[in-house]
C-alpha cells in the first residue's frame, strides 16, 4: 500500500530527534511531528547528560553541540533539618577530554538537534499535536494530527512519559504513581563570573550536586543543582506516591524550602529566576517498561520507561537517544525486509537487549525497590547528621569521648536495621 | 533575588499560549472525590484548590504539562488531553 511517509515520528524530544535523524540518514522518508512551538518547547531535564554510552551513535554531533558545562566536580549531600554532610569528588579523568557528562538545556539543545536532523532531511512539523493513532487490521498505518490522517510503514511514538499513544496501542496501561517522580525546577541565572567563583570552576567546568533528606521531607527524591554556563538549574525530583501520602506537603513549597536552605541561599544569591518548569519521571526501573513494539509502531525513550534513579546517578536522556537510534535500525531493518509486522520490528527489542540500555536496566531491576526504603530518605540523613553534630561539637565543659559519642547512635537495634538495609543495597 | 516570589509569579516568567479549551477537565461529579484532592498537593504549579463546599477546582492556566496529576489522580476522574498543538507552555530553557 503507498504510503505518505516510511516512519512518521512523534515528538520533537531526544528519543523523537535520534530515531528522525537516524532514519532519515539511511535515505528513508521521515515525518517528525511536535506539539510544540519547536523541539524543546515542551522538554525538561534535570539536567546533565552522559555522552559516554552514545557518543559514537552520533559521531557528526558532539563538536558543535550546544551543551552547557562539562561536569568537573561533582558532590552529594545529606541534609537534615538544620546541618548537612557533604562530600565532593574531583577525579582526573571528569577534567580530560572527551568529557564524560555536561550539563544541559533542552529548549536550547533540542532546538538545534531538530536543525541537524533537517539537515540529515528529516521533514519536521511543529505545532502539530498528534490525536489518534490510525489502525488497521491490528496495524498501526499511520497517525492523525489536526484533522488530517497521515500514513506511514512505521510509526516511532517518543511522545513521552505518559505516552497516549502506547496507551491508543494497546502497549501499556496509564502510570501509575509508585513508577513515577515528578520533578521541577527553577532556572536561575547569575553571571559567569560569579558561576565560577561560587562553584570554584575555571572556563567550562561545572559542578553538578545532588542532595538528599530533608529536601524532600524524607520522600523518596532528592534535591539538584547543575552549573550552566550562565545559570543555575536548581530543582528537587520527588516520588509521586510519597507525594499522596503523610507527611502532606504540598510539591512547590518543597523548592521554596530548599531555596531558603542556608546552603542553598548563598550559591543563588542575586540570581534571577527566569523559568519555572516541571515534568514526571518514569522511575519504575525494568519491571514497569512498555511493551516496546506492536505491528507498525515502535516506542522511544520516556514513552517506553527508558529512564532509571540509581541515587547517585538519574539518567534518562542517553536511553532516550540510544533507544530513538536502535528503534531507527529497526525501521531501517524492516524498510529493507519489506516488512513493517511486529516479527520484523522485534528486531528493536534484540537490539536493546545486546546495548547498554537493557542490560543497564537488567542490572538495576531492583533499585527502585531497595531505594524506595524511606530509611534512606530521613533516618540515615538525621543519624549521619546528629553524629557529625556530636563530634564537631565543643561544649563549654569537656568534650565527651568519641568512641562512646558515635557508639551511642549505633544500637544493636540500629546495627542490625542497618545491615538489613545495606543488604538490600548489594542488588543495586 | 534570593527572597522567595510565589507561584503565581513564577509561572509568570513562563511563555504560555493560550489554548481555545482548557485541555484538562474534571470529570463532571468528581469534584469532591477523593482521589482528585491528590492534585491538590502534587501538583507543581499548584493549580488545583479545594472551596469550602469541599469540591476541588482546577485553573488550567500556567499548566506546565508534567502529568503529575494524571498519575496521582487517574483517568477516572480527570479528562486529560495535551494542549492543542502550538499552546500551553513553551519552554525556553528547560
Amino acid at each position: 500500500m503507498e504510503k505518505d511517509f516510511d516512519a512518521i515520528v512523534v515528538g520533537g524530544g531526544l528519543a523523537g530527534l535520534a530515531a528522525a535523524y537516524t532514519i532519515a540518514d539511511a535515505g528513508l522518508e521521515v515525518l517528525l511531528l511536535e506539539r510544540g512551538d519547536y523541539s524543546g518547547a515542551k522538554n525538561v531535564t534535570g539536567g546533565r547528560l552522559y555522552l559516554n554510552p552514545v557518543r559514537e551513535m552520533f559521531p557528526d554531533l558532539w563538536e558543535k553541540a550546544p551543551l552547557e558545562r562539562f561536569i568537573a566536580h561533582e558532590e552529594l549531600s545529606i541534609m537534615d533539618k538544620e546541618r548537612s554532610i557533604t562530600v565532593r569528588y574531583d577525579g582526573a579523568e571528569l577534567v580530560q577530554a572527551p568529557y564524560q557528562s555536561y550539563s544541559i538545556l533542552r529548549g536550547k539543545f533540542d532546538r538545534w538537534f531538530a536543525k541537524q536532523a533537517e539537515k540529515k532531511g528529516v521533514a519536521i512539523v511543529n505545532k502539530n499535536r498528534v490525536d489518534d493513532l490510525i489502525i488497521e487490521n491490528g496495524k498501526v498505518e499511520g497517525v492523525r494530527a489536526g484533522g488530517e490522517d497521515l500514513t506511514a510503514h512505521v510509526v516511532v511514538a517518543c511522545d513521552g512519559v505518559l505516552s497516549l499513544l502506547a496507551e491508543k496501542a494497546g502497549l501499556r496501561k496509564p502510570g501509575v504513581p509508585q513508577d513515577h517522580a515528578v520533578g521541577f525546577k527553577e532556572i536561575i541565572e547569575l553571571d559567569r563570573t560569579t558561576i565560577e567563583d561560587r562553584f570554584n570552576l575555571e572556563g567550562d567546568e561545572g559542578a553538578a550536586r545532588l542532595f538528599m533528606g530533608e529536601v524532600t521531607r524524607g520522600k523518596f527524591g532528592g534535591g539538584f543543582l547543575y552549573t550552566n554556563k550562565e545559570s543555575v538549574s536548581l530543582g528537587i525530583v520527588v516520588g509521586i506516591k510519597d507525594l499522596m501520602e503523610e507527611p502532606m506537603v504540598q510539591a512547590p513549597d518543597l523548592l521554596d524550602a530548599f531555596k531558603l536552605r542556608p546552603e542553598i541561599a548563598r550559591l543563588i544569591k542575586g540570581g534571577e529566576t527566569s523559568e519555572y518548569s516541571a515534568h514526571v519521571i518514569p522511575e519504575g526501573g525494568y519491571n514497569s517498561l512498555s511493551k516496546l513494539y506492536g505491528s507498525g509502531i515502535l516506542l522511544a525513550g520516556d514513552a517506553a520507561g527508558f529512564s532509571m534513579n540509581i541515587g547517585v546517578t538519574v539518567r534518562g536522556m542517553e536511553y532516550a537517544l540510544a533507544s530513538g537510534y536502535y528503534a531507527a535500525q529497526a525501521v531501517i531493518k524492516a524498510k529493507e525486509a519489506d516488512n513493517f509486522e511486529s516479527e520484523t520490528l522485534a528486531v528493536y527489542e534484540k537490539l536493546l537487549n545486546e546495548s547498554f540500555v537493557m542490560t543497564d536496566f537488567k542490572n538495576f531491576k531492583d533499585a527502585p525497590r531497595v531505594m524506595e526504603n524511606p530509611r534512606f530518605f530521613q533516618h540515615y540523613p538525621q543519624l549521619a547528621g546528629n553524629v557529625m553534630k556530636d563530634l564537631y561539637e565543643v561544649p563549654a565543659g569537656s568534650k565527651a569521648r568519641i568512641y562512646p559519642t558515635v557508639k551511642k547512635y549505633l544500637t544493636f537495634g540500629e546495627m542490625w536495621a542497618m545491615f538489613k538495609d545495606f543488604r538490600g543495597v548489594k542488588k543495586i | 533575588m534570593s527572597e522567595l516570589m510565589g507561584l503565581k509569579a513564577k509561572l509568570g516568567l513562563d511563555v504560555f499560549k493560550h489554548d481555545k479549551e482548557a485541555h484538562i477537565k474534571i470529570k463532571p461529579g468528581m469534584e469532591k472525590d477523593p482521589r482528585l484532592k491528590r492534585a491538590v498537593w502534587v501538583c507543581p504549579a499548584g493549580l488545583y484548590s479545594e472551596n469550602d463546599q469541599g469540591e476541588v477546582e482546577l485553573t488550567i492556566d500556567g499548566c506546565l504539562e508534567c502529568g503529575t496529576c494524571r498519575i496521582a489522580c487517574g483517568i477516572e476522574v480527570l479528562e486529560w488531553n495535551y494542549p492543542n498543538g502550538g499552546c500551553g507552555v513553551q519552554f525556553r530553557f528547560g
